[in-house]
């Protein structure tokens, strides 16, 4: 008998097991793969801010360092931003390979115990606990458990089988591709991203330096308005951009763009991270996020057993503790994709040009919007709809 | 004609995107190895999400 079942060794499920392990309770963390970490689904960038809020920074999985970002409209408009500006993916550039795993060391030596080549399959309610089914390394298995956290990542199978969550649209979910690559002559002080209907439908394309030369070259697309898959928008933004570089690594992925989800518990359960479409739907960035729902599903965790309360009435905790701290931001940012979907290339090339040139680092986000309607009287209508609460 | 969707092994770099939207919870990803479920109704979607161009949908 577990008091806490995890599902998933990413970034949410790590640290939620470590925060449950931290406060005496007996914690398994299961992983499918027999990697923790590998193959990577990321382009890896994370603020400071959201990084070292629950982790000491260990240079072993800090790639490179950045001091702002570059946005490009369609017709090449540069708009540099400071990092204290960009957001929650401007930083650090991470090695997720080895952070990963990092984080999963840091749940065991709290005391967790850690399987991997397991995965989950279902459950059922047995009393006030779950019959939790495994199946390890080809073998099934099963354990009883008071609480179940699934951080099983965007496949989240957890939220889907426990009704707590449906499945993403194609609207909901960017799908794509990735190359690492090597021997690039580019400024690795910045991450640069890439606007344009045609260039990235529904979504933009990236470039984010990881030293000596190497960078993850990226795209991600809205399925919805795709014409192509992802990793023809891939080739075609490289050739593009004559990005000449070796390539030494793909990467294939899918990131929720969904919003705030309405609850993200149930009775013994909660979702932590992708699993509960955690990530941004402007940005697809995740790992801040998914390390704070892990976090305080954790707290949660270990107040439900002060309470010996496990229903979901009392989980509900942690939907307040999440939506707090950065639902409010899916939510917005939701509105803000929605508004920025309508925009066609001429309007992303004019709001670029307003704002090119300027000292972001000295404006605030009231008067970068402030200067782009003096400059695009026709956005109002669009920007009120996002800006009311 | 019942419809199925097939994955390419060659092209799937699985990365369970298609997973993420079906419905049905027909894709499974086992590592590196993406099964297809008999319980798949041949929707599509996952043709569509996928990144790599790696999936069809045909007549079974
Ligand atoms: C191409 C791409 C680029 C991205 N770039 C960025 C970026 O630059 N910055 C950023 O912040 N975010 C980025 N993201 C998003 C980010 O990768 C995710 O938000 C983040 O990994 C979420 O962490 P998680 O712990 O919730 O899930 P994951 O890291 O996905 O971990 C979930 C884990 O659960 C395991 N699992 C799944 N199902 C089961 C099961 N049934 N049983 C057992 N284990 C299971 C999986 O194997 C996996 O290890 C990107 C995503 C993609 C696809």
């Amino acid at each position: 008998m577990f008091d806490v079942v995890v599902v998933g060794a990413g970034p949410a499920g790590s640290m939620a097991a470590k925060t449950c392990a931290e406060r005496g309770l007996k914690v398994l963390l299961i992983e499918k793969r027999q990697e923790i970490g590998t193959p990577v689904r990321c382009a890896e960038g994370i603020s400071k801010k959201g990084l070292q809020r629950f982790v000491e920074i260990d240079r072993r999985w800090i790639s490179a360092e950045v001091i702002g970002a570059k946005i490009y409209s369609p017709d090449g408009t540069e708009v540099t931003m400071a990092e204290e500006m960009a957001g929650n993916e401007v930083g650090f550039v991470l090695e997720r390979k080895i952070f990963d795993r990092y984080l999963a060391r840091l749940a065991a030596k709290a005391g967790a115990e850690v399987i991997v080549k397991t995965t989950f399959i279902g459950f059922e309610r047995v009393g006030n606990a779950l019959r939790v089914k495994l199946k390890r390394m080809g073998e099934d298995w099963e354990v009883e458990t008071k609480l179940l956290i699934g951080a099983d990542g965007v496949e989240s199978r957890v939220g889907r089988i426990a009704g707590i969550i449906k499945t993403l649209k194609k609207s909901e979910i960017e799908s794509c591709a990735q190359y690492l690559m090597s021997g690039l002559d580019i400024d690795e002080n910045y991450t640069y991203f890439y606007l344009g209907n045609d260039l990235a439908p529904g979504g933009y394309a990236w470039i984010f330096p990881k030293g000596n030369g190497c960078a993850n070259v990226g795209i991600g697309v809205l399925p919805s308005i795709a014409k192509a898959n992802a990793k023809f928008y891939l080739d075609r933004f490289v050739e593009k951009l004559e990005i000449r570089g070796k390539i030494v690594e793909l990467v294939s992925g899918a990131v929720p763009v969904y919003g705030e989800v309405a609850t993200a518990v149930a009775d013994n359960i909660m979702l932590a991270g992708d699993a509960a479409y955690h990530s941004d739907p402007i940005t697809g960035g995740g790992i801040a996020n998914a390390l704070s729902a892990g976090y305080h599903a954790g707290i949660v965790a270990s107040e439900a057993f002060e309470k010996k309360d496990f229903s979901a009435n009392f989980l509900r905790r942690y939907d307040e503790l999440w939506k707090a701290d950065f639902g409010w931001k899916l939510r917005r940012n939701k509105r803000l994709q929605e508004f920025f979907l309508k925009l066609d290339d001429e309007t992303l090339n004019s709001l670029a040009r307003s704002i090119a040139g300027k000292n972001i680092r000295e404006m605030s986000i009231e008067a970068i919007i402030a200067e782009l309607i003096k400059k695009n009287p026709s956005i109002i209508e669009l920007l009120k709809s996002f800006l009311s609460p | 004609m019942a419809k199925r969707a097939f994955v390419d092994r060659r092209k799937c770099a699985y990365c369970g995107a298609c997973v993420a939207v079906c419905n049905l919870l027909a894709a499974e990803l086992i590592e590196t190895f993406l099964e297809i479920k008999e319980d798949c109704n041949g929707c599509g979607i996952c043709v569509k999400v996928c990144p790599m161009n790696a999936l069809r949908v045909a007549e079974v």
